[in-house]
Formats: structure tokens, C-alpha cells, sequence
């Protein structure tokens, strides 16, 4: 295959940033798009230019470290991660897109890599359950239903890509905050803390300068672990009954 | 020196408990004075800073990553063990113990193993308290499931991303130290030597990454939890970032290397498409629950397949070979990692592979699917066949899955006594980055349970012993001995970028990896790694003159970062093929071709490699030292590993 590449070049978060178009031949359907990449970083190496510097770790759609808005969409045309995504999705002579996250939460670092540290405050304002190692029940007292631990399973799978941010053009991170609420509020063990983590969540996403959520449900048809719409009107009725009674923030 | 493992004394059954009330304790009010350093947030890292957080210390938690939740862990699937016995089929401590000595080929200790499988039971309770959502029964108390050669099921398990889930509970954990103030996070930030003082670790020298300032961290206590090494070989299934270079650069300041060679070949793996190919893709090896595996009798038919003039149905049962059903009738498709792994190369050895390359063998559910129905085997393994499918473009619900082994996991690491200490005082090493539970080879779903083992309920107790005795007066970090190491580490930095070769770091990688995976691979043979020994000292003396490292070091460097790393394999590698050239004998997933069984089993010679090799750093370019910590089997017959 034959490509043209149009990617983000940004030296560093001081830096205005601006497209490079790179010319690629012998690509293989077969290869990942981070494959692709790499043979990019190979030839431009050789000429002595600088790699193009982008975020990635397991190469198996489960770290969620890698990112890319390609061709308008996060994680490009399917709904996987970039990492998973295969060159057989693109056409010989296509021209492809990429750049980074946009979301003023989501500063760039480099190029297509960006700061997603926002999301690890999030968790640390609230999502947890309190307790030390140690001195825990045994794992089979507290019988659960299939059902809700399967759809709290479901909730857990969120592997803090950002996609859902980047999709959102208010660059909203409700559909995040609210995986990790509607786990923890499903579960027996997450139920004692469920008002306090859902007012602390929220008004930390909020501190962080992530965006409003007007429902227009972007950030589900983009997340590459499905994450569904349901865990935000979960988290509102949380937040909700969460406020009407309560002491904390 | 000798190699001291500080075993308890006393009944197997009762070392820990005794070991763990003559522990010496540190007072409460002192905890907050000792400073600990986590370098790693995998399960290890992430279990045990949380842990030491919650009991007072002070803790730093690094990782190279952009968050503590993306270690490599996260993307362990088929499961994790423990000794329930929840099933009442029969399991026990004991005999967990007892399959983890077996299955690692009498190459570990029994203390550690016994100690492991005690706490396991723990693990479990510990990780459902904080919300992991395992998989449960209708009745709503947790599933299990057989795995990984193990006859009974004790497999814990979260569809096929336990290790995702293991990970987020011990992540929450740490998150929720870090807003209590007694952790502080370093994420993009990659360790670059261990500082010692007076022979004692006392603090790291770290790389911002992305600005790329030296920096230094004291503390009373140094953990690695930086994971396993398999990287060394360029393509394997961890992540891309996973490397030696904490645990190497711990080496050469004193922390002895063990049993390097034994690296474990995973027996169900995407194969390898091609040259582009950056790293290979596990299939959970749970689906050797329900997969059989097969090639063709023929080399004829194998062929037809290879050119595509048939397909795999239009095989006959009758011209199938279930190779592993047939020579291990009791085992069939589940036995251990090594044993699987091999069969599959003696099979496409005889030019019996099933794909264009012809190093494949099928994976095939089409019995399973007719038995159970496909909604059943989808609730199963739905996220492996999508992801499959996604990699391949074939659709294994239709077609049979073709794996082939790939690196995975090494069993060896630094050295560490029964405290998890190495033989630096003060620099301990969890999980994968150590040596210590596995032997020679390590059972499946039991890794993610030493990571969680040695972070949640060993070292909070050990760690507390030696901190005691060392008083609470503050580290220094204006000792000239971390002076000293970060010179050294700026001095490699301008090096690297100074070389201003002609090949890319890959290239070198590629090149490593190539002779690791031909000469120390799934078989070695004394020639083959004599010859590798050269091949690897050349392509070492290469690198040094002809690298090329791009841009500078006050930025993000990514070439930087895999060039530090890439030059920390090339002297692993050559460390590699020495144990396994030392190691005269056949054991787990090191297989020398001249010691196997008329039948082709790996033969061990107890007598004279029952052993624990330890490798002592002697400085630049020399050949390093042998020293053995014997292994003394007390509780386990040692015999001949037979899954006929
Ligand atoms: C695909 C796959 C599937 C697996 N499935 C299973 C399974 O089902 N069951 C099972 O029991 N085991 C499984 N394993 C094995 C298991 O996942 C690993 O052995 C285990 O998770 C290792 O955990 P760890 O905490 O030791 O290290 P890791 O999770 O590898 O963490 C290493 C940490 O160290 C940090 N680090 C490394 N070097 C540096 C440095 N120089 N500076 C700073 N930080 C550094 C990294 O950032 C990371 O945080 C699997 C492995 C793979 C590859
Ligand atoms: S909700 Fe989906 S898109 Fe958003 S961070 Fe989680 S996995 Fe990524
Ligand atoms: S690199 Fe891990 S999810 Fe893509």
C-alpha cells in the first residue's frame, strides 16, 4: 500500500504545532497502525529527522496508553483502540489524518502524545473502596448476583484511553468518571462510600477543566470498550441523591 | 561471598508463621520516618506501595509509563490462583505448593513456594474487598476454573482481563494513598541506576522523560518491581516498554543475576505475520480448556493447507494428529507451558505447520462449539476471538485459530532471599523482576498471584524486619555517592547521543532478538550458544560505534529511552547464554537438546545442577561469577515430570 500521511509536529507544549505531510510505500494490510508508524519512525531516522513521538505500551488494546485522533475519529475508523487497529481498514492511495487528543484537560507534550494525567486525579479524588490490606472478609461472604457483577464488570473494562474526551465536543470526561462510579456504587463493597466518591468525582472532573455533557452520546460510539451511556445517567442519580443529603465537598 | 537465603527453620508448613513473629516491627510512631521507594506499579509495585502507605511509611512510586495503571500487568488474562479449594475438588496449600515445585521442575525453593501458596487464599479475599469484579455462579459466589495444566480448578478469573482488573484494584489502592499524602506518584519517570552507600541502597537516579532532568531520591529502602525481561529476545508478548534495564543496572552495582536462562515459551500465540511484526499477541492459554490442538498427519496435507488448496475442514478426522491428546493421554491439550511449546516446534520442524510460514499449529473450538454451543464458548473467550479476528481477519468461530509459542515470561531475575532482599541490603525486588517462586518453568494464572503475594503480604512484614535494625535517622542525598552515579548516568546519556552512527536502535534490537530466539531459545544446544556468545559480543561492540540516537536529552526522546534499554539486553543477552551454556542439563523451559529422554522429555541431573545459578557483575567486558545457592528438597521426592 501507498499512504500520505498528514501528521500533528509539535515540538513541546510551548510549541504552536502544525501538520507534515510524509509520502509511505510497502505498507502491509497485515500491519497495526502503530506498525505503520513505526515504519515511518524508521525512514525519517534514516534521514535523520525526528521520530514522530506518540504513546503506546501493550500493543493490545488493553493498557490504554496509545491515543490518536485519526481521520477525525479517536482510535480512527473502527471502534478498537489505535493499537488494534489494522491497515486492512485503509485503502491504497488513502491519505490519513493524525494528531493528538484535542481537550484542554489533555495538554500535548509532543507531538501526538499528550498529558492524561487528569484522569489518575479523578480516580484519586474518590475512585476506591476504603479499605487496608488485611483484615478483610472471606471472598465468598458476600454472595453477588451474576448479573450485577457482570454489569459492573462491564463498567470495569474502561481503560482510561481518553477517546470518550477526545470524541466530545465539549470534551466531556463523564462517560470515565462514571464507569468507575457505577462499578464501585453496583457492588456491596463500593455501596458504604457511593454519595461521598460520586460528589468528590464529579467536582474533581470539574476542577480539571473537563467540558459539559449535553447527551449527545459521541463518547460511547467512539469508546473502544463500549462503555455505555447507561453508567452517566447512573452517575447523575448518584450525584443527585448524593446532593440532596449531603455533608460532603 | 555466600549466598545466604535466610530459609526459616523448623516445619514447612510453620516457617512463615515463625518467621513472621521474630520479625523484628517498627514502632508506629516511627513508620512516617522511614522513606521507601517503589520502583514499578504493576501488581507488585502498585500492592506493595499501597500497602506500605497504609501502615505510615513514606512512599515514592515510579514508573515509566504515564500512569501507574498501564503497567504491564494489566494485560494478563486467563487468571489468577489460589488455594480455596472452593470447588471441594480436592485442592489444598499443600498441593499447590506441591504443582508449583512440579510444574517449575524442582528448580525452586520450597520455603518461598509453601509461603506463596499460603497466602494466595488472602489475594482473593483482599482483591474482592476492594471491588474486583471477578466472575461468579448464578448463586453469586465466585467461578473458577481449571488452567493451565493444574487438575484441579482453582483459577480465579475475570472473563480474559483478570490481570486488568487485578491491576485497577491495586491501583485504586495506590490512588487512594496518593490522596492521603503518604505516596508520591513519578509517572514518565524511568530509573537509571540504584544508589549504595557504605554497600547499603539508599537511594535511585531517575530521567524525567519527558524533560529529561537527572534527578535523585534517598530513601531507607529500595523496591524493583519493574517486571520480567522476555524483551530481550525483540518480539515477545509483553508490552512495549517492559525492560531490564532497573533490574540490570541493580546488577552491576551488587545485586546478583539468577538462573537468567530460564525464559518461558507461551504455547498459544498469534504467529508471526511478518518482518514488520513489533511484538506478538497471547492467546490465554485458557482456551486449551476448550481448543484442541492439532496439525495434519501428513507433511503432504500440510502442504496443501500452506498453499492454500484445502482448507482446514476439509480434513478428515482420521488425518487429523491431536499430537498432544495422543502423547500425554492424562494431560492432552493442558499440559504445562514448556511441554506444549515444544511439541508445537517438533511438529512444524517436521514441516507440519499449518500457515504460509509454516510455524503454526491449530487451536480448534469446532468440538467444543458443537458440544457447549457457540453462546456458550462466547461468554467464555468473547474478547480473545474478537481479538483475534481483529489481528488475523479470520473468524475463529469458523475456522480453527492458528498459534505458535512466543516469549512470554522469564522465570529468572535478581537474586532474592526468603525476605524478597537482594544481595545489595536495603534493594529488595518483587515479582517478575525477581527469581524467586517459579523454577524453571511457571504455571499458568500463578504469576499475578506472586506479584500480588509478594506486594500485599510479604513485604510489609519483611521490609519492616530490616528498617527496624537500621534506626530512623534520615538518607542524604547529598552523599557523593549519588554525585557519582548521576555523572555516570549523564556521562551514557551524551555517549549514546554522541555515537551519532548509521543504524537505528531497532535494528540492533531486531538483530538480538533474532540470535536470542535462534540459539537460546525453546531448544539450545552448547555449539548454538557458543556461537551466540559471538554474535552477541560483535553486535554489542556494533552498537557502541554505530547507533543512532536522534535529538537531544532535555525533551521527550523516545529513541533515548529504547536505546538506554536496547543497550541493557545486549549484556543480558550474553549473561542469558552463559547460564545456559553452565547449565548442563534439561529443565523447564530451558532445553538443551543434548540432555532429553529417549522420548524427547526434558532430563534433568539433579545431582549436579539442583542448584540456583547466581551471576555476580565483575565489571565492563569481563565474564562474570558463578555462585550456587544449593537447593534442598526436604518435603518433595524429586522425580522425573511425567504428564503421559
Ligand atoms: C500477555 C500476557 C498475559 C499474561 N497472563 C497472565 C495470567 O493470566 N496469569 C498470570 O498469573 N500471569 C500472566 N502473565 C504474567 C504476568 O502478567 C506478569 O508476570 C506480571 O503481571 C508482572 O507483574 P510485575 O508487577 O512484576 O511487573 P509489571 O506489571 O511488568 O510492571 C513493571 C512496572 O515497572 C515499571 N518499570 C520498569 N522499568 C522501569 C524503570 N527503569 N524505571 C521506572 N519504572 C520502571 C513499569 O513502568 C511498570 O510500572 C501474563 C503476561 C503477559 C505478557
Ligand atoms: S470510557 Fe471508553 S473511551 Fe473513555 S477512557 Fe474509558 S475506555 Fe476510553
Ligand atoms: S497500546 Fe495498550 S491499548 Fe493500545
Amino acid at each position: 500500500m501507498k499512504l500520505t500521511l498528514k501528521v500533528w509536529r509539535q515540538k513541546n507544549n510551548a510549541d504552536k504545532g502544525g501538520f507534515v505531510s510524509y509520502p509511505l510505500d510497502g505498507i502491509s494490510t497485515d500491519m497495526s497502525f502503530l506498525e505503520m508508524l513505526d515504519v515511518l519512525n524508521e525512514e525519517l531516522t534514516e534521514k535523520g529527522e525526528d521520530p514522530v513521538h506518540f504513546d503506546h505500551d501493550c500493543r493490545e488494546g488493553i493498557c490504554g496508553m496509545c491515543s490518536l485522533y485519526i481521520n477525525g475519529k479517536p482510535h480512527g475508523p473502527q471502534q478498537t483502540t489505535t493499537c488494534q487497529l489494522h491497515m486492512r481498514s485503509f485503502n491504497d492511495g488513502d491519505t490519513i489524518t493524525i494528531e493528538p487528543w484535542r481537550a484542554a484537560a489533555f495538554p500535548v507534550v509532543k507531538d501526538l502524545v499528550v498529558d492524561r494525567s487528569a484522569f489518575d486525579r479523578i480516580i484519586q479524588s474518590g475512585g476506591y473502596v476504603s479499605v487496608n490490606t488485611g483484615g478483610v472478609p472471606d471472598a465468598n461472604e458476600i454472595p453477588i448476583p451474576k448479573t450485577i457483577a457482570d454489569e459492573a464488570f462491564d463498567a470495569a473494562t474502561c481503560i482510561g484511553c481518553g477517546a470518550c474526551v477526545a470524541a466530545c465536543k465539549n470534551a466531556s470526561a463523564m462517560l470515565f468518571t462514571s464507569a468507575k462510579i457505577s462499578q464501585l456504587a453496583m457492588l456491596p463493597q463500593g455501596k458504604v462510600e457511593r454519595k461521598a466518591r460520586a460528589e468528590k468525582m464529579i467536582a474533581q472532573m470539574d476542577a480539571e477543566g473537563f467540558g459539559a455533557c449535553t447527551n449527545t452520546g459521541a463518547c460511547s460510539a467512539e469508546c473502544p470498550k463500549g462503555i455505555s451511556l447507561t453508567n452517566i445517567a447512573r452517575m447523575n442519580r448518584e450525584y443527585f441523591s448524593a446532593v440532596l443529603s449531603s455533608e460532603n465537598v | 561471598m555466600i549466598l545466604d537465603s535466610k530459609i526459616p527453620a523448623g516445619p514447612l508448613a510453620e516457617k512463615w508463621t515463625k518467621h513472621k513473629f521474630t520479625s523484628k516491627l517498627v514502632n508506629p510512631a516511627n513508620k512516617r520516618k522511614y522513606e521507601v521507594i517503589v520502583v514499578g506499579t504493576g501488581l507488585a509495585g502498585a500492592s506493595a506501595a499501597a500497602s506500605l502507605a497504609e501502615l505510615g511509611y513514606n512512599v515514592k512510586a515510579f514508573c515509566f509509563q504515564d500512569s501507574p495503571r498501564r503497567a504491564h500487568s494489566i494485560a494478563a488474562q486467563g487468571g489468577i490462583n489460589a488455594a480455596k479449594n472452593y470447588q471441594n475438588d480436592g485442592d489444598s496449600v499443600y498441593r499447590l505448593f506441591y504443582d508449583t515445585i512440579k510444574g517449575g521442575d524442582y528448580r525452586a525453593r520450597e520455603a518461598n513456594v509453601y509461603r506463596l501458596a499460603e497466602v494466595s487464599v488472602n489475594i482473593i479475599d483482599q482483591c474482592v474487598a476492594q471491588g474486583v469484579p471477578f466472575a461468579r455462579e448464578y448463586g453469586g459466589l465466585l467461578a473458577n476454573r481449571s488452567f493451565g495444566g493444574a487438575q484441579v480448578s482453582r483459577t480465579f478469573y475475570a472473563r480474559g482481563q483478570t490481570g486488568q482488573q487485578l491491576l485497577l484494584g491495586a491501583y485504586s489502592a495506590l490512588s487512594r494513598q496518593v490522596a492521603n499524602g503518604k505516596v508520591k506518584l513519578y509517572p514518565r519517570t524511568e530509573m537509571m541506576d540504584v544508589v549504595t552507600v557504605d554497600g547499603h541502597a539508599q537511594g535511585i537516579v531517575t530521567r524525567n522523560l519527558i524533560t529529561g532532568a537527572i534527578e535523585t531520591h534517598a530513601a531507607h529502602a529500595v523496591l524493583l518491581c519493574t517486571g520480567g525481561y522476555g524483551n530481550v529476545f525483540f518480539l515477545s508478548t509483553n508490552a512495549m516498554g517492559s525492560n531490564v534495564t532497573a533490574a540490570w543496572r541493580a546488577h552491576k552495582k551488587g545485586a546478583h543475576f539468577a538462573n537468567p536462562c530460564y525464559t518461558q515459551i507461551h504455547p498459544t500465540c498469534i504467529p508471526v505475520s511478518g518482518d514488520h511484526q513489533s511484538k506478538l499477541t497471547l492467546m490465554s492459554e485458557s482456551l486449551r480448556n476448550d481448543g484442541r490442538v492439532w496439525v495434519p498427519k501428513t507433511v503432504a496435507m500440510a502442504e496443501k493447507l500452506r498453499k492454500g488448496e484445502i482448507r482446514p475442514r476439509d480434513i478428515q478426522e482420521e488425518d487429523r494428529d491431536y499430537y498432544l491428546e495422543r502423547k500425554y493421554p492424562s494431560f492432552g491439550n493442558l499440559v504445562p507451558r514448556d511441554v506444549a511449546s515444544r511439541n508445537a516446534k517438533y511438529v512444524c520442524d517436521e514441516g507440519r505447520g499449518v500457515n504460509e510460514t509454516g510455524e503454526a499449529v491449530f487451536l480448534d473450538f469446532r468440538d467444543a462449539i458443537n458440544r457447549d454451543s457457540e453462546a456458550t464458548i462466547r461468554a467464555r473467550y468473547g474478547n480473545l476471538f474478537d481479538m483475534y479476528q481483529q489481528i488475523t481477519g479470520e473468524n475463529p468461530y469458523q475456522t480453527p485459530m492458528k498459534i505458535y509459542p512466543a516469549v512470554h515470561y522469564t522465570m529468572g531475575g535478581l537474586w532474592v532471599d526468603y525476605n524478597l532482599m537482594t544481595s545489595v541490603p536495603g534493594l529488595y525486588a518483587l515479582g517478575e523482576a525477581n527469581f524467586s517462586d517459579h523454577g524453571a518453568n511457571r504455571l499458568g494464572a500463578s504469576a499475578l498471584m506472586q506479584g500480588l503475594a509478594d506486594g500485599y503480604f510479604v513485604i510489609p512484614y519483611t521490609l519492616g524486619d530490616y528498617l527496624a535494625g537500621l534506626g530512623t535517622k534520615p538518607v542524604d542525598t547529598n552523599h557523593p555517592e549519588f554525585e557519582k552515579a548521576v555523572k555516570g548516568v549523564k556521562d551514557k546519556i551524551s555517549k549514546l547521543l554522541g555515537i551519532k552512527g548509521t543504524k537505528s536502535v531497532d535494528y540492533f534490537h531486531k538483530k538480538l532478538g533474532k540470535i536470542m530466539w535462534n540459539d537460546c531459545g525453546m531448544a539450545r544446544t552448547a555449539e548454538g550458544l557458543t556461537r551466540a556468545k559471538a554474535e552477541i559480543k560483535a553486535l554489542r561492540a556494533e552498537f557502541w560505534k554505530d547507533v543512532k540516537v536522534l535529538g537531544e536529552n532535555e525533551e521527550l526522546n523516545q529513541s533515548l529511552e529504547k536505546a538506554h534499554r536496547v543497550a541493557d539486553f545486549l549484556e543480558l543477552g550474553e549473561l542469558m547464554v552463559d547460564d545456559a551454556l553452565n547449565r548442563n542439563e534439561s529443565c523447564g523451559g530451558h532445553f538443551r537438546e543434548e540432555y532429553q529422554t529417549p522420548e524427547g522429555e526434558a532430563l534433568r541431573d539433579d545431582e549436579n545442577f539442583a542448584y540456583v545459578a547466581a551471576w555476580k557483575y565483575q565489571g565492563d567486558e569481563q565474564e562474570e561469577l558463578l555462585e550456587k545457592e544449593p537447593l534442598v528438597f526436604e518435603n518433595v521426592k524429586l522425580t522425573q515430570r511425567s504428564y503421559k
